[in-house]
């Protein structure tokens, strides 16, 4: 496990992370935006995962952090899920577009 | 019994009777406001007779000279502890002299009114601004404080601008009050600035002690007022022709004199009262009463004598070929104050150096005027008085209505005659004596004014002999009153107004309350010119002697004679020698008669220029720039905030992207920037 | 004699009012307590008098003074002195006589009589307060009833006049404010305290530096209610598009609060800025008196000559200000209350007119003197006064402020001039006041419709009587007003005289 240098790890949850990004602003499905959301959270989790075991491999605090993480996850994604069906109740789509009303 | 008990009423009993009149008389008096008027005004009367003779007899003279006392003073206005604004009575000869002939003029005004606006809707309204004016005449001439005396002018001024638009359902009269208002408004700028000044630097607003602070060589104030200058001419020269500049005004001297023809549109009897004897010597009171400090300050006497004089002789001219017989006799008045001003204007003054029996010296001048005031009232108002009567049965004011008239109206007929008499200066009538002691004092101080004066009383003579035989000659009594009898290539007198209302139609002379002040005027035109004038009026109220030169006097009688016989020949009987002489004089006809274009010259500058240079800029700068300024930041912001707006586009996805800007700025500044 | 009573009468009249159902209770109401509000400023002025007379030179009478917010030192501190009385005697009458003319209003009566009590508890507030703290918060008080008289019951333009004058009023209290916070965070009221109190700040020594920032907010912010030019277009817009008795308000009282805020507040306070200014500030005062008397002369709607007018009246009390001696300043007092009557009787009259014509324009008017001779004597008054003939109040504040301007020492040719210019207005005031009453009320009438026109009914004529009563008093026994106001003057003049030599 040590021979793979940190920063190639840190790499991929880096790059996770503004895939993650990138799917979140510009994306126009409400799904889609949340799977860009699990993306940035797990890329979260990487790091996580990766710090406690390079830098600190006594202790486990990051994998509780990334346990928490997941289980929020979770969560969210079933209220976001709950949100979107609310909408596409109301607009009949689930383009993000679509729910402007908070224009001025 | 003194003064203070009784010298307050003459002018307040008119002031209660305006308030009870103007309050009450329209649903309460109305025909008995009349009466009313007329008592009040002659308790008034009673108690001017009975001041001047308790001031020039009982009283009389103190160290040989007339003192002025002031029996009453309150402070109405303090400014700080020198300057307040006192209301006080003051009596000295002249003040005196003008109570009385104030309440007589009015009296008879009040009376003749009785008769002529009979029937009018607005009589005691009429009557109720009849009494306004003769508070605020009463109180212009008692006043002790120069403020006062400008509070009770601008009163005068509303007065007259009441009455003048008394008709005021029609345009011309409207106009004419507004003129009138405006023009004599602007007058009284130049007069409250040199209030100002005068006040300012004499240091006290109280007439007596402001003339002794400015008249005696060694006061600080006459020191300081006299070496400051503006413009290279000296303050007290500034002070006092503003001052003159108010006079002129409301005296209608040229070229402030185009209200006053204008001011006809009133009813005659107001005429008679306020633009013939009372109002419009308004100006040659006021420099009566700063005489003292006028006479020496030589420029703003020269002043004084040049607009005089050139007012005398121009109006003179213009009466000439005027056709409405109102308007002739308002020339007339302007041409007599000229005469008034100017006497003032070339008059000594006593003091301790004056020979007693140098007339001149000691004031000839001044005393004339003053006498010439008070004839002139006479004759004026009797002359107005009587063109009443006649506009009464004619109902027309036009010359080329009437004639022959003399059988139908005997009474108004003679008094007209003693009245033109008077006003030529033929003797023994009033206004031979008044006139005589003005040229002399010309004569002896100004020989190029009294040539000017002796030339204008000749045309003098000729224009009213002219007015009196179109009226009252001119043409078979019994023919119609349809042909006229003017020049036919002057166009028809735009002047010309059918005068007003009156519904009771007359074809006699009018009732015994018209006729009566006609006889009284003219019994008092026969008598009042061999009053010793001089004994009682002079410029230090020192009385002094001035005689009659025989010698002197036979020039102006016989320019006067001259007038009259050209008048005689011309208008006596029906001809067209008029005509002939008008077209023979062409285009110094025409300017006459156009009074010399100086109305248009004043419409010229009034609309053309102030409208639109001044006011049409002002009132649109206000408009787009100024205001257009604070749109324009309202404009301003509304355009910024609809640029800035699209920041809140709705979109959740934009949202997300400027937190996570912001918190990629927030981590480099924190990282990198905050020390 | 509990000066707070001056605020609650109204204010408890204006709660009253809410819970009341139908016109007639809410306009008797009003009418009750604005006439006890009468009542009780005369009885002030009788227990000022009596307490002068026994001899209390104190500067200001009647105080009270409450710990409001006491970590930001701000009391609710009340006082009269000459000035302040003057001002809640005109209050007094223009509101009551705003009631009367009011009668009739049939939209929503029970909130606009409520607006207009509202409006006088502000205007009340304003004049007794001794706090600044408290004296801003009066002013604000005043501001937004404004908006909703004039967007509501208005006429013309109302939406737009109504915005314009709450948002220009709105940067006038602001540039205050800032000026206020100033003033507040340079007094020293020993230990490094600071305080709003207004009598202790005059007897501090503020930093000239901090004075000659400050003094401009607080003038310019004053000036703007008071119609300083540039400032002043809030003021035709918004008197023509107000109710009858929301444009007497407004022109009779809350263009005065402008000039008694520059008095008070940034003159009082700031002495030494005030003199350096001052020329500034005759100069812009110079330009408005002339300025928009020209103006005026241009106009054809009655209602935009008066507020016209009003800013060139409102032009001599800025420029008695500016000429800091005190005849200046006691003409520019008695300038507020003269104006004041004087405005309150035109807009009265106009909005009779207007109320029996519906039209403002003159080319419409005409010959109203023969069917409507009280409204068209009304108007007539007001016209004679605004142009200041003598017997009326307005020439006696115009002379004091003339002779305050021509003994203004320096005898520099300056202010002679300036006040020279002042002088000028009379003669374009003539001019217009002469043209509308030549055009409107004499002359023929204009059409035949308005022969059937009816005359003033019982509350305009007692509305027009108690204004008149009150322009006449001050017209022909003017000392009882100098009297007054003048131990109120010298006060300030003597501060600043001090300070200047």
């Amino acid at each position: 496990m040590s021979d793979v240098p940190i920063s190639h790890i840190l790499f991929v949850s880096t790059a996770l992370f503004f895939i993650g990004m990138y799917g979140l602003f510009t994306r126009r499905n409400m799904i889609t935006m949340l799977m860009a959301i699990e993306l940035i959270l797990n890329s979260v989790n990487i790091n996580f995962v990766v710090f406690n075991k390079y830098l600190y491999p006594e202790n486990l605090d990051g994998i509780f952090f990334t346990i928490f993480i997941i289980t929020i996850a979770a969560a969210e994604a079933a209220v976001a899920i709950a949100i979107i069906i609310n909408l596409y109740r109301s607009h009949r789509s689930i383009d993000v577009e679509n729910a402007g009303e908070m224009k001025w | 019994m003194n003064y203070s008990s009784y010298i307050a009423l003459i002018p307040l009993l008119p002031l209660a009777s305006f308030a009870v009149l103007g309050l009450f008389g329209k649903k309460y008096f109305k025909n008995l406001s009349g009466i009313i008027g007329c008592l009040v005004l002659l308790t008034s009367t009673l108690l001017s007779l009975y001041a001047a003779y308790h001031y020039f007899f009982v009283d009389g003279k103190i160290n040989g000279s007339y003192q002025t006392l002031i029996p009453l003073k309150y402070t109405w206005l303090s400014f700080s502890d020198s300057l307040s604004i006192d209301m006080g009575i003051i009596l000295d000869p002249i003040s005196v002299m003008m109570l009385v002939v104030v309440t007589f003029v009015s009296l008879m005004v009040h009376i003749f009114s009785l008769g002529y606006m009979k029937g009018e809707e607005r009589f005691g309204t009429y009557y109720s601004f009849l009494s306004l004016f003769t508070f605020s005449m009463l109180g212009l001439v008692v006043a002790s404080n120069i403020f006062q005396i400008y509070i009770f002018w601008e009163l005068v001024g509303v007065s007259s601008y009441l009455l003048i638009g008394f008709y005021y359902d029609r345009p011309s009269a409207v106009a004419a009050s507004k003129k009138a208002f405006i023009v004599t408004r602007f007058a009284d700028l130049g007069f409250l600035v040199g209030i100002l000044i005068l006040g300012f630097q004499s240091e006290t607003l109280d007439f007596n002690t402001l003339i002794q602070r400015l008249t005696d060589i060694h006061s600080p104030q006459l020191l300081a007022i006299a070496s400051t200058s503006f413009l290279g001419i000296s303050l007290l020269t500034w002070a006092l022709t503003l001052v003159f500049i108010g006079g002129a005004g409301k005296s209608a001297m040229f070229p402030l004199h185009i209200w006053l023809p204008d001011a006809m549109e009133g009813p005659t009897p107001v005429s008679a009262l306020i633009h013939a004897a009372t109002m419009v010597v308004a100006g040659v009171y006021l420099v009566a009463r700063l005489f003292p400090v006028f006479h020496i300050n030589e420029a703003s006497l020269h002043v004084v004598t040049w607009v005089g004089a050139v007012s005398a002789f121009l109006a003179a001219v213009i009466a000439c070929t005027q056709t409405d017989i109102k308007r002739v006799l308002a020339y007339s008045t302007m041409s007599q104050i000229g005469y008034m001003m100017f006497a003032l204007g070339v008059s000594g003054y006593g003091g301790e150096n004056a020979r007693l029996t140098d007339a001149v010296g000691q004031g000839l001048g001044y005393t004339a005027s003053m006498f010439h005031l008070f004839t002139h009232a006479f004759f004026k108002s009797l002359l107005f008085l009587c063109a009443g009567a006649v506009i009464h049965i004619v109902h027309s004011n036009d010359m080329k209505d009437m004639g022959g008239l003399r059988k139908l109206m005997p009474i108004t007929s003679i008094a007209f005659l003693i009245a033109c008499l008077a006003i030529a200066g033929i003797p023994p009538f009033a206004g031979f004596f008044s006139k005589e002691e003005i040229l002399m004092a010309a004569w002896q101080n100004h020989p190029a004014i009294y040539y000017i004066g002796l030339i204008t009383s000749g045309i003098t003579a000729f224009y009213m002999f002219r007015l009196y035989f179109s009226i009252f000659w001119n043409r078979t009594p019994d023919s119609q009153l349809t042909t006229p009898l003017a020049a036919d290539r002057v166009p028809p007198s735009a002047l010309a107004v059918g005068q007003g209302l009156p519904k009771a139609q007359h074809h006699s002379e009018g009732t015994l309350s018209m006729k009566l002040p006609l006889v009284i005027l003219a019994i008092g035109t026969l008598l009042v010119g061999f009053i010793p004038f001089s004994k009682f009026i002079s410029p230090d109220g020192k009385p002094f002697v001035s005689e009659m030169h025989l010698t002197f006097s036979i020039v102006p009688v016989a320019i006067a004679t001259i007038g009259i016989f050209i008048a005689y020949r011309l208008y006596f009987r029906r001809s067209d020698r008029p005509e002939k002489l008008a077209a023979a004089l062409g285009g110094l006809y025409n300017a006459a008669y156009r009074k010399f274009y100086i109305d248009e010259i004043y419409l010229f500058i009034t609309k053309k220029i102030i409208f639109n240079l001044v006011g049409k800029p002002a009132a649109w700068i206000d408009r787009n720039i100024v205001d257009g300024t604070m749109n324009g930041i309202a404009w301003t912001t509304g355009r910024i905030s609809v640029l800035i707006k699209g920041v809140q586009s709705g979109r959740v996805q934009s949202y997300a992207l400027y937190f996570f800007g912001g918190i990629v700025v927030l981590i480099i500044v924190f990282l990198y920037l905050w020390k | 004699m509990n000066l707070s009573l001056l605020i609650l009468l109204p204010l408890l009249t204006a709660v009253a009012i809410i819970p009341l159902k139908g016109a007639k209770p809410v306009r008797v109401i009003s009418l009750i307590s604005s006439s006890l509000q009468l009542l009780l400023a005369f009885a002030l002025l009788y227990f000022y008098w009596d307490e002068r007379s026994a001899g209390n030179t104190a500067t200001m009478l009647f105080e009270s003074n409450y710990a409001w917010y006491a970590s930001l030192h701000i009391n609710y501190h009340v006082g009269v002195d000459g000035i302040s009385i003057a001002m809640i005697l005109l209050t007094s009458f223009v509101v009551l006589a705003g009631v009367l003319v009011s009668w009739n209003v049939e939209k929503l009566s029970k909130e606009f009589f409520f607006l207009l009590l509202f409006l006088s508890v502000g205007a009340y507030g304003f004049f007794i307060s001794l706090d600044l703290f408290t004296l801003f918060f009066f002013l604000e008080v005043a501001v937004i009833p404004k908006f909703l008289l004039i967007g509501i019951w208005g006429s013309g333009k109302k939406e737009y006049s109504a915005m314009k004058l709450a948002l220009m009023l709105m940067a006038g209290s602001a540039l205050v404010f800032v000026g206020l916070i100033g003033l507040y965070l340079n007094t020293n009221a020993g230990n490094g305290q600071h305080t709003f109190d207004i009598l202790q700040i005059a007897q501090m020594n503020i930093p000239l530096s901090a004075q000659k920032f400050f003094f401009p907010f607080a003038f310019a912010g004053f000036g703007i209610f008071g119609a300083l030019f540039p400032f002043h277009t809030w003021v035709p817009d918004g008197h023509s598009s107000a109710p009858t008795a929301a444009s007497m308000f407004l022109a009779g009282i809350s263009m005065k609060l402008g000039g008694y805020g520059c008095l008070r507040m940034a003159t009082f306070l700031m002495p030494e800025a005030a003199h350096q200014y001052s020329w500034i500030i005759i100069v812009l005062a110079s330009i408005a008196i002339l300025y928009g008397a020209f103006a005026t002369m241009m106009q054809t709607d009655l209602k935009y000559i008066n507020a016209y007018s009003s800013v060139s009246h409102c032009g001599f009390v800025l420029l008695g200000i500016g000429m800091l001696t005190k005849t200046a300043i006691t003409g520019a007092v008695m300038q507020m209350v003269s104006h004041g009557l004087m405005t309150a009787l035109f807009f009265a009259g106009i909005g009779m007119i207007y109320d029996r014509t519906h039209t403002r324009q003159l080319s419409q008017l005409g010959g109203l003197l023969k069917v409507m001779p009280f409204i068209s004597t009304v108007f007539v008054i007001a016209g004679l006064c605004s142009l200041g003939l003598p017997g009326f109040s307005g020439f006696v504040a115009e002379v004091t402020v003339f002779m305050g301007g021509w003994s203004h020492e320096g005898a520099d040719n300056f202010y002679r001039i300036v006040t020279i210019i002042a002088c000028a207005s009379i003669v374009v005031t003539a001019v217009y006041i002469l043209r509308a009453v030549g055009k409107a009320i004499m002359g023929p009438l204009a059409s035949n419709d308005h022969s059937l026109l009816t005359d003033a009914k019982w509350n305009e004529r007692w509305a027009a009587a108690l204004l008149i009563i009150g322009i006449v008093a001050i017209g022909i026994a003017p000392f009882w007003l100098n009297d007054l106001v003048t131990p109120a003057t010298e006060t300030i003049v003597n501060k600043i005289s001090a300070i200047v030599k």
